[in-house]
């Protein structure tokens, strides 16, 4: 976790496909009971953000062809928490 | 009425989009989506740009929607289907709208774009040129459409439904996780209202669940009186579409409105009632 000066309790990260980014693709915020918080689509550089609340938090990605990964997070307010997401690529 | 009575999946819109008579519309809460790449001969309605007022927080008035409909080169025959993003929150927003000032002949593509991205279906960036049309529309349809005070008259008598995540519902959070949070004065719920997360609704990949799945969902589990009137709200009206549309549409309940003022106007309200935390 870096401190931010928003005062916001940032999660954020990349997704790579492979070895480029996962320009394709969504990324889902989960609470700490499994419920589905909020989604955005990926961005050019296979990045999402999102703004939560302190506590335990799941991330979790879809991408074409069936791709899935999942990372559980801790946020915090004034904090950003950065991630490295890799799903695996589409085949062909 | 049946379920391909409102919904289209991406086969369906694959062998139909260069009929005449049927017109794809893409409705994004991103507003720059569309032009990154949408279905083919696709036409583009900004949520905000096009269907708000500019000055008042309300819709565009009938000849707005008229004029906006005949620039798009919509005819009152047209088949309209709409998709978006978001797993379809602001298509089914602009669905409901539609319905809103009388355009019957409309329906919602089942997944959206999240859906027919994950499929690896082809968008274009090519945008169409259709010819004006003279649209005409209805007056507004209020039986769709709750407004401030006979929402706080529903506390204890109607069915109301808080279709926002369960940590915005409790007051954790004031908008969703991916928006910074800011908007309403305070946090927490509309009193008796019962959360029903509009994602409960639909799958991962966007499309909605079976309609007996969906009825367990809303009447066994949230405990929602089938057959009593019921007002839907989230933080703006578009969530709340999502599930005025599984309600009204895929479900058939008779008195379902959508309140689109939602916790953006109900929370800055003074002197209404105010629950927080999970709610019973």
């Amino acid at each position: 976790m870096t401190e931010n000066s928003s005062g916001e309790a940032i999660i954020e990260g990349t997704v790579t496909a492979g070895a480029a980014p996962a320009r394709v693709g969504y990324a889902r915020l989960l609470n700490d009971d499994g419920e589905f918080v909020a989604e955005v689509p990926l961005g050019e550089d296979g990045g999402f953000r999102f703004f939560a609340a302190p506590g335990n938090w799941t991330v979790r990605v879809l991408a074409p062809g069936g791709a899935r990964a999942e990372e559980t997070v801790t946020a915090d307010r004034g904090h950003t928490t950065t991630l490295a997401v890799s799903v695996a690529a589409p085949a062909g | 009425m049946t379920r391909s009575d409102v919904l289209v999946d991406a086969d369906w819109v694959e062998a139909h989009l260069g009929d005449p008579g049927v017109v794809l519309v893409e409705v994004d809460e991103d507003t720059s989506a569309y032009d990154k790449g949408h279905i083919a001969n696709a036409v583009k309605i900004d949520w905000k740009k096009d269907l708000q007022d500019p000055v008042r927080r309300d819709f565009v008035d009938r000849h707005g929607f008229e004029e906006l409909l005949s620039a798009r080169g919509i005819s009152n025959d047209d088949l309209v289907i709409l998709y978006g993003g978001n797993n379809n929150w602001f298509a089914a927003y602009a669905y409901w709208y539609f319905r809103l000032y009388g355009h019957a002949n409309v329906k919602l593509l089942d997944g959206g774009r999240k859906k027919w991205e994950l499929d690896s279906r082809d968008l274009v960036t090519e945008v169409p040129e259709r010819a004006r049309t003279s649209y005409k529309a209805q007056q507004q349809d209020t039986s769709l459409r709750a407004f401030r005070d006979e929402v706080v008259a529903a506390i204890g008598q109607r069915n109301l439904v808080d279709v926002r995540s369960p940590d915005e519902f409790s007051g954790k959070l004031l908008a969703p996780a991916h928006l910074p949070q800011e908007q309403a004065q305070r946090a927490g719920h509309i009193p008796t209202a019962k959360n029903v997360p509009w994602s409960k609704a639909a799958n991962d990949d966007g499309t909605f669940k079976s309609d007996d799945d969906l009825r367990k969902l809303y009447a066994d589990e949230a405990g929602l009186e089938f057959g009593k009137d019921t007002i839907a709200y989230c933080r703006i009206g578009e969530r709340s579409a999502h599930t005025w549309f599984v309600l009204h549409e895929l479900l058939g309940q008779a008195n379902v409105k959508n309140y689109d003022g939602s916790w953006t106007e109900y929370g800055s309200l003074v002197g209404v009632p105010i629950e927080l935390g999970a709610g019973r």
